[in-house]
């Protein structure tokens, strides 16, 4: 269509105009992409430093030292910690964004990982911890560092997991550290890995899933070819890797048998912050993330009762994330960066308020529309409630006493997590969870009432019965929703390991079993259903099958937090929203009242001499964009009573002008004045004109008469005005006014175009090549109707090509040619009397002789026996009468009056090339 | 001489011209209104009598974001509306609301009656401000005939349900209802990216296809460009961006933040939109 044939002409403004916009998208799309000016410097440094027990071994760490560009004096110092199997290279977003903030951060990449040296002690106090302190000597000496005595640094450790478990060991072994936030972190690796959720001594199940991975991540044997370049002679032992031979020995221990030896009880013990919380002076902020079933909840409950029984302040805040469910949504990593960074400003920088002691949580809300990922939202109460919550629900629960299986060798088994995997956290939330028939007994609530905000760790009593006198079993708590969907709320177990059981379950003790951590809205109408199964994937259960029998108690204890939400910072775009709305109707009010007052301007006319004359066109020019000059200076007036015919050639500039009449183009110079005011688009003087610009234009759809009520109706006057018959009667189109335009000819069309333009009898009519498309009883016909509608003192302006229908129809005209005005006036006048004659005479020599003799201008020869003559004034009569004295017939004579000769004479002979106007 | 204080002729006041029932009765008789609202109220009757096909053992896939709702789809009155809204909202809704957006002033211009209006005069601001009016009044229809035809199909044929989703708990009906005339009119606003984007074309061309069919595609671009995450926070600048929010509406507690700011950029991008076409309409020479 035209849409592609019309593709604009590259004029030295769209040019522009396109290379602006080019520039603009470019720039935007530059400027998002373009990678800032870093605002901090960083440097690589391999650190040695010394260790081991007797402080007398070697070890190099890798390490990086960013500091801020523009710094004023000495900086406060942050030292990073890696997790487990991770490097240095794990922290940069970290520690860039503290570097941003002002800090110099110290990364490293802890011993028997990655470049550095040693080997994996598993964080002990001898290694792990001494290399942590030998780099705050090393930080301590560096000129650029705040110091707070000599050899002490202002220095803040951050870390998640290993690293946690670093900065809170440091702090422990390190009163140099001045502030610590460890997050995701254990707080006694031997309940870690051997987790005991009941109210006995015995030992706990051991958690194989997890500790696979764990002892698998420690790069046990570098693979060929990675990037994990360990230094050179380093004797790897392919069972161990990198381990150190006591930490490789306490692994195997326990992996084999499940029940470990007092000495890697005791190595995991010394290998985790819990010994020495109590001497921890540095103000801690504990984050723990509620997805998590290698440290769940329980361990930074643990680790803030113990650093806060001394009286060092402690603030604790769960995130919907963990080793299972990863950073979290945006939402929760916006908070942890935001309470880190609040904490490090105060206890390090100094900068900032104290951190009010509030404890500050999320709960998963739903999925992300957008990415399907998770929403959660924060919520905040005055202090840490633990993991007993603030509140609590008592749930009855129902359900016989049941005997359940437990398969040899723990297989099949129940499925509640993936150790490892990463995955993600919907796909964990909404369940991979799956029970073993004949391996589980249920357990289960009526549908609760009102929705309960669990936050904390739900206990329930259970009695087990055994013939091997021993069961391992894992309870579970699943919220079951009117559908019967099921969910393990972030996978979490409460494995169970009790000892000395008798074979019947009368003979049973009670146990209370205390359920992992949860933050969960259990939704009125749902069901809790408590799960005891003899098996799970992710823990190690007894070899030997057995059948045990067991009977939950009555009573379900779920700990209730209800906190006040935080405030939403996304909120901010609901007022920016509001704002935009209401800056919207603002401006519209603005614009409508402007344009109120400027179209009451326009009643007034701008020349009230003219006021009575329809049109007035005063120096009216028409130049494009392009440079292309339609119109170069026209002038003249219609007055009242006269038929004006506006005529030239083709491209002549006629169309130009009857447009910028009709107020559809703007005209470069000059103005066109109805009835004294100017035209601009829109005038409501145009209201007293009529058209027909460049043929007729109707909606395909409706018939000849709809289509003139439409337009009727859009002019938004009263309908009688609009004397439908008189214009019906103009256009005598019969019958056929009852069918769709789109079916008309082209003659048709035309006069329903003339019959709507003089729908209203305005006073000024416009016609453009009315005649086009007529048959010769109708132009006949409409030469009539257009010289009585200029009766009454109305007008018409005719434009037209055509000498003769202008002559015929008009009182006037007006010649244009290339854009000017040739001649105006009455048409007699312009036609005047043509100067030449036509003859036919029988002899032509003769009579050229004759002619000559009687002094007329010129004669020409015109065929075989014709001869036009230019009289030069003498009359016609002398001229016959001369050539019949002198024998020369004449057999005719023929006044030259035709319109050709004025037209032609005026315009000359040649209009090509002047173009479409 | 007395000087009337009303230049134009007796009866003609601008503020009358183009009255906003003759412009709606103007579209109204045209074939493309008629198909384009016939359609939407057909599709859920098509849809109603797809699913009757259904025989319930092919497990194909999970069918991505909508794969839970085609699930659930069969469950009530309100789910089988809702699928109606959803399987629209991608590109069916996009093209009725180009459609009647992009068409109204174009299709003047292509026939020629646009100058004749610009004529009588109706001043050019007013002739955009009623076409406009009533162009996103047809989509409005359009987009409630839709989804009352649904409801009322869905509700007919499967009963009146809780308005369940994978998302999140099921919803009361009553609550539900309310959801998904939110939803719908969420749909709303997010076209009125389009409306914007058609409008803009339509007073800038005189191919009324070309405007149209440019609206679509330069959502089809932006949808395209939206799934290319390379692009990072360019992204949110996208009209498409936000246009899945919707779904916000089925979590409890409703999800807002993502409406918000899709409601933002819609009326942002539709305003800088309208007002570009204003500003160049009421100064352009009409060569229609």
């Amino acid at each position: 269509m035209s849409w592609t044939s019309r593709l604009p002409r590259p004029t030295r403004r769209r040019v522009v105009a396109a290379s602006v916009v080019l520039v603009l998208v470019a720039g935007l799309v530059g400027w998002g992409v373009w990678p800032e000016r870093a605002a901090w410097t960083a440097q690589d440094e391999m650190i040695t430093v010394l260790s081991g027990p007797e402080r007398n071994e070697n070890v190099t760490l890798d390490s990086r030292l960013y500091l801020p560009r523009d710094r004023d004096g000495k900086v406060p110092a942050v030292l990073l910690a890696h997790g487990f199997g991770g490097t240095k290279e794990a922290l940069s977003d970290d520690a860039e964004s503290l570097a941003e903030r002002g800090y110099a951060v110290l990364t490293y990449t802890a011993e028997g990982f990655g470049r550095s040296g040693g080997q994996i002690h598993l964080n002990s106090p001898d290694h792990e911890i001494r290399d942590a302190q030998g780099l705050l000597d090393w930080l301590a000496a560096r000129p650029e560092i705040q110091t707070d005595a000599a050899g002490d640094p202002r220095v803040g450790v951050v870390g998640g997991s290993y690293g946690g478990a670093l900065a809170l060991m440091l702090a422990g072994q390190d009163q140099r550290v001045d502030a610590i936030v460890p997050s995701i972190t254990w707080n006694d690796l031997s309940t870690v890995f051997l987790p005991q959720s009941a109210d006995t001594s015995a030992t706990g199940v051991f958690k194989k899933g997890w500790a696979g991975v764990f002892f698998g991540n420690g790069g046990a044997v570098p693979a060929v070819g990675t990037e994990s370049q360990v230094p050179v002679g380093l004797n790897v032992d392919p069972a161990c890797g990198r381990f150190a031979a006591d930490v490789c020995k306490a692994y195997l221990d326990v992996a084999t048998s499940g029940n470990p030896s007092q000495a890697t009880i005791d190595l995991l013990r010394k290998s985790s912050p819990a010994p020495t919380l109590g001497q921890i002076k540095a103000p801690t902020l504990l984050i723990q993330g509620a997805v998590d079933t290698l440290f769940p909840l329980s361990d930074a409950d643990a680790n803030a009762r113990g650093i806060a029984a001394t009286g060092t302040p402690v603030k604790v805040a769960w995130f919907t994330g963990g080793h299972d469910g990863g950073a979290g949504p945006q939402t929760d990593q916006d908070r942890v960066k935001f309470l880190t960074a609040q904490w490090l400003d105060h206890y390090v920088k100094g900068e900032g308020e104290a951190p009010s002691d509030d404890f500050t949580y999320s709960r998963v809300a739903g999925f992300s529309a957008l990415d399907r990922g998770l929403v959660t939202n924060g919520y905040s109460d005055d202090a840490y409630p633990g993991l007993d919550g603030t509140g609590t629900t008592r749930l009855a629960i129902a359900g016989p006493a049941q005997p359940i299986a437990n398969p040899p060798n723990g297989n099949p088994g129940a499925l509640s997590s993936l150790p490892g995997t990463g995955g993600r956290l919907s796909e964990l939330l909404s369940g991979v969870a799956a029970d073993i028939p004949g391996q589980h007994a249920t357990f289960e609530s009526a549908p609760v009432t009102e929705a309960i905000d669990v936050a904390g760790s739900p206990t329930v009593r259970l009695r087990a019965a055994s013939p091997t006198g021993e069961a391992t079993l894992f309870v579970k708590l699943y919220d079951v929703d009117q559908s019967g969907a099921e969910t393990l709320s972030a996978g979490l177990v409460a494995p169970v390991r009790l000892t000395g059981l008798p074979a019947t379950l009368e003979d049973s003790e009670v146990r209370t079993v205390r359920l992992p951590a949860i933050v969960r809205q259990i939704d009125a109408g749902h069901t809790v259903r408590v799960v005891v199964a003899t098996t799970d994937q992710a823990f190690l259960s007894p070899v030997e099958p057995a059948t045990y029998v067991v009977q939950a108690g009555t009573e379900l204890l779920l700990p209730t937090v209800v906190g006040e939400p935080i405030a939403n910072p996304q909120t901010i775009w609901r007022y920016v929203l509001a704002g935009l709305l209401v800056a919207i109707a603002l401006g519209l009010a603005a614009l409508l009242l402007v344009r109120r007052r400027k179209s009451r301007t326009q009643h007034t006319p701008t020349v009230p001499e003219h006021a009575d004359t329809p049109l007035v066109v005063e120096g009216l020019r028409k130049a494009y964009g392009d440079g292309f000059v339609a119109v170069e200076e026209i002038s003249f007036t219609v007055r009242r009573g006269q038929v004006v015919g506006l005529l030239g050639p083709n491209g002549a500039g006629k169309t130009t002008t009857l447009r910028v009449l009709m107020g559809l183009t703007m005209p470069t110079a000059g103005e066109a004045l109805v009835f004294g005011h100017k035209l601009v688009p829109g005038s409501p003087v145009l209201s007293r004109v009529g058209a027909l610009v460049e043929g007729p234009g109707f909606l395909p759809h409706l018939t000849g008469l709809e289509n003139l009520q439409a337009y009727w109706k859009a002019t938004g006057r009263p309908w009688a005005d609009a004397r439908f018959d008189e214009a019906l009667e103009i256009a005598g189109l019969g019958d056929s006014v009852h069918r769709r335009t789109k079916k008309y000819s082209h003659g048709m069309r035309q006069r329903l175009a003339i019959a709507q333009a003089m729908l209203g009898l305005p006073e000024l009519l416009v016609l453009d090549e009315p005649t086009d498309g007529l048959d010769p009883p109708q132009i006949a016909e409409m030469r009539r109707v257009l010289k009585r509608y200029a009766t009454d003192g109305r007008a018409v302006l005719v434009s037209s090509h055509l000498l003769a229908e202008v002559e015929q129809t008009c009182t006037h005209a007006v010649v244009v040619n290339k854009g000017r005005i040739v001649a105006s006036g009455p048409v007699e006048e312009i036609v005047g009397d043509s100067p030449s004659v036509q003859l036919e005479v029988s002899d032509v020599p003769a009579a050229e002789r004759v002619l000559d003799e009687l002094g007329v201008r010129s004669v020409l020869p015109d065929g075989p026996s014709g001869l036009i003559v230019d009289m030069n004034g003498t009359p016609r009569s002398e001229v016959v009468a001369s050539l019949v004295r002198a024998g020369v017939a004449v057999d005719r004579v023929v006044p030259r009056r035709r319109l050709e000769d004025a037209f032609l004479a005026l315009v000359g002979e040649n209009s090509r090339g002047s173009g479409d106007r | 001489m007395s000087v009337d204080v009303s230049a134009g002729a007796t009866g003609y006041r601008p503020s009358r011209t183009l009255p906003i029932w003759a412009e709606v009765r103007r579209q109204a008789s045209r074939r493309r209104t008629q198909l384009g609202l016939g359609f939407m109220a057909v599709l859920p009757l098509i849809i109603l009598i797809a699913f009757e096909f259904d025989s319930g053992g092919d497990e194909d896939g999970n069918g991505g974001a909508f794969g839970s709702l085609v699930d659930l789809a069969t469950s009530g009155g309100l789910n089988f509306a809702l699928f109606c809204l959803a399987v629209s909202a991608g590109f069916l809704l996009v093209v009725v609301v180009a459609l009647f957006c992009g068409d109204t002033v174009a299709s003047e211009a292509s026939w020629g009656s646009l100058r004749y209006l610009l004529a009588v005069p109706v001043p050019r601001a007013r002739l955009l401000a009623v076409k406009l009016m009533v162009a996103l009044g047809y989509s409005a229809v359009a987009l409630a005939v839709l989804t009352g035809v649904g409801l009322l199909a869905g509700t007919l044929r499967y009963g009146w349900h809780p308005l369940g989703s994978t998302v999140a708990a099921e919803i009361a009906p009553g609550a539900g209802l309310l959801r998904l005339l939110g939803i719908a009119g969420y749909l709303g606003v997010t076209m009125l990216v389009v409306a914007g984007l058609a409008f803009l074309l339509g007073t800038l061309t005189d191919a009324p296809l070309g405007a149209v069919g440019g609206a679509v595609m330069i959502w089809i671009l932006s949808s395209i460009l939206d799934q290319i995450t390379a692009l990072g926070a360019i992204r949110n600048l996208l009209p498409t961006h936000y246009s899945d929010a919707w779904m916000g509406l089925l979590s409890t507690p409703v999800q807002s933040d993502d409406l918000v700011k899709g409601a933002l950029s819609a009326v942002a991008y539709a305003v800088l939109c309208w007002g570009f076409a204003f500003w160049r309409f009421t100064r352009k020479d009409i060569t229609s």
